[in-house]
């Protein structure tokens, strides 16, 4: 899917055999070209997430309006020269709000998915490495984790520990535990048995430093992958939460936040509701993209390797 | 059998865990289910006399042992808030999720079966590039944009559809199906594209047998080769798929119900949540649990009914 113009014009021609080889090979330089270098559907992407970053890092920089100020004289009011993107029903800067909102996006993105790989590592190695009753345990632990509906556990964890910011990156993290550490268990159980742990074993190195020294660095690529992948996920569930009013709480504007506040005023102020989930959109979007490019990057220098 | 038994005894295990963590997570963190009962200016006799007439200053073992008892007679405790039956409420509701679940499915799988046959004929051909580009995109949707957009398009802007509401299937079917359509196309705009992924792959493989070969070879029309000879073998693992997503669905539906207004399980849950009344929030997640797990072991038997390789192997590794 990565360049989708080059195999436009391979495949234009098809109709004999003749060009079909010739097709073949346009589609294996193609590939080739895929290889080595990343294309547009990657730098276009990374732009606009690097263009998302900074503008929620620098966010009190930038000499907008704080994200709860309220502007009497443009309550409601569409994108105009005074603000960019409008403003929502108590009047306050939507272009703000909605940078404000990706500090909370972000740091969800990135902080849920490290907590939930970190933790499923421990558990996923202990279960493939040590077997038997630790494994049985912790594969109890996963399916009862899994029996429940992801939303349904954030649910239960916002009624009990309320809505700040670390408790949404943590129990979002917890969500990431159970696939995380099968995969891990699933690698580790594949290398534990391995010719190199065995002389390591001999050599009278210790669990841990077989562990760390011996599986880690061969299992790592997977859950690298596997991170990628989460990024988003866990922006689209923090998306959700805040939309149900779950999330981080009231002042803090989050873009889920900002999307339920919009849904009310549809039909008056459609551009509460729209710009939010158009920048959601794209930067959820955008993480596949980049993620994708990246994973298939790492399987390739992984062939290359072999 | 011995399979059965094995994975039996796993899901037996595994619902006692969760239904005892969530008892745990219910009743013991929040503070005192008794002082949000009384309300905020009552005495510390009141909140006794309630916690001594609710029985909650008794063991935990001993609460979450009566509680566990009561699911397996029917007993599912009563709302704090409106003295509602739990199992009642929950059984009240949940044909309208299941029916919501049924007609996300059904549009799901009425664009993964042709969008997937599509994709599997040519693999990176034209189509095949467009429809994974089209996937890729509405996987990066979530449904409650999704549903957003639906409302802004073809509520407000063209008056189609309403944007809210739910009629009984007494009032009619269309009447029912009307104010239903927005919200499973929803969900089904998420989850048709790992239908159409699995379906791709599965057919591309099919598409290379023999018969395949030869029934191209007899002449026959591409389309009926597709339709008639390849779906059927190629549906295998889009099957089993539909099944695990039936449980996925019962997460997603909870926040379509809240944007539309559907008086499914999942608006019992979040009114529940807002309200914080705790034993209907733990008569839900019990629900969503023993739904989710039901359905696993479905499609577990259904595997090894028709993979007889599935029955010999372990229950998991």
């Amino acid at each position: 899917m990565a360049d989708i113009s080059h195999s436009n014009a391979a495949s234009a021609g098809a109709a004999n055999a003749g060009t079909e080889v010739q097709d073949k090979h346009a589609a294996a330089i193609a590939l080739h070209k895929r290889r080595t270098r990343f294309g547009l559907l990657f730098w276009i992407p990374l732009g606009w997430l690097i263009i998302v970053a900074v503008a929620a890092i620098g966010a009190p920089f930038w000499g907008l309006p704080a994200p709860d100020e309220i502007d009497w004289a443009y309550l409601q009011s569409p994108p105009s020269e005074a603000h960019w993107l409008g403003t929502d029903v108590l009047g306050r800067d939507l272009l703000s709000r909605i940078i404000w909102g990706a500090r909370v996006s972000l740091t969800v993105g990135f902080a849920a998915p490290a907590i939930g790989v970190g933790a499923g590592l421990i558990l996923g190695m202990a279960a493939g490495y040590y077997r038997g009753w630790v494994d049985e345990v912790v594969g109890i632990a996963i399916d009862s984790w899994l029996a429940i509906p992801g939303l349904v556990v954030l649910l239960l964890f916002a009624v009990i520990f309320g809505g700040s910011l670390f408790m949404v990156c943590f129990s979002l993290g917890l969500l990431f535990i159970p696939t995380a550490a099968r995969i891990t268990r699933a690698a580790t159980l594949n290398y534990a048995g391995r010719e190199f742990v065995l002389a390591a074993r001999a050599l009278g190195a210790s669990d841990f430093r077989i562990l760390s020294k011996e599986v880690f660095p061969n299992i790592i690529w997977p859950l690298i992958a596997f991170i990628l992948i989460d990024i988003p996920i866990a922006i689209v569930i923090e998306g959700s939460l805040s939309f149900l009013g779950l999330s981080v709480k009231a002042p803090t504007p989050s873009w889920g936040g900002i999307i339920a506040e919009g849904r009310e005023h549809l039909s008056t102020a459609p551009w509460i509701s729209l710009y939010p989930t158009l920048v959601m959109f794209v930067t959820v979007l955008s993480f596949n993209l980049v993620g994708d490019a990246i994973r298939r990057r790492l399987a390739d220098v992984r062939e290359g390797a072999i | 059998m011995h399979y059965l038994f094995r994975r039996f005894q796993r899901l037996f295990i595994v619902m006692i865990v969760v239904t005892f963590v969530t008892f745990l997570l219910v009743n013991i963190l929040p503070g005192d289910v008794a002082y949000e009962m009384a309300g905020m200016d009552s005495s510390e006799a009141e909140v006794e006399a309630i916690r001594e007439e609710m029985g909650l200053n008794r063991p935990v073992l001993i609460r979450y042992a009566e509680w566990v008892g009561g699911i397996f007679t029917g007993d599912w405790g009563r709302s704090f808030i409106n003295k509602e039956d739990v199992w009642h409420a929950i059984m009240q509701r949940f044909p309208v999720s299941f029916e919501l679940m049924i007609l996300a499915q059904a549009i799901a799988l009425a664009m993964a079966i042709p969008a997937g046959m599509l994709s599997a004929y040519r693999p990176n051909g034209r189509g095949d590039r467009i429809i994974g580009a089209i996937a890729f995109a509405s996987v990066s949707m979530p449904s409650f944009m999704t549903a957003i957009l639906l409302i802004y398009f073809f509520s407000l802007h063209l008056g189609w559809l309403p944007a809210t509401g739910y009629e009984p299937l007494s009032e009619g079917l269309w009447a029912n199906l009307k104010p239903m359509i927005l919200p499973a196309l929803s969900l089904a705009l998420v989850e048709w594209t790992i239908l159409m992924r699995t379906l791709r792959v599965e057919m591309i493989s099919v598409l290379q047998e023999n018969y395949i070969a030869l029934a191209r070879a007899k002449g026959m029309s591409n389309r009926r080769i597709l339709w008639v000879h390849a779906l059927r073998p190629s549906s295998f693992s889009m099957i089993t798929l539909l099944g695990l997503q039936v449980a996925r669905l019962l997460g997603g539906t909870i926040i379509i119900e809240q944007i539309f207004g559907i008086p499914g399980v999942g608006r019992l849950l979040i009114h529940a949540v807002y309200t914080r009344d705790f034993i209907v929030i733990q008569g839900c997640v019990t629900f969503f649990a023993l739904a989710f797990v039901t359905a696993n072991f479905l499609v577990d038997i259904a595997y090894a009914w028709l993979d007889p390789r599935v029955r010999t192997r372990g229950a998991h590794g």
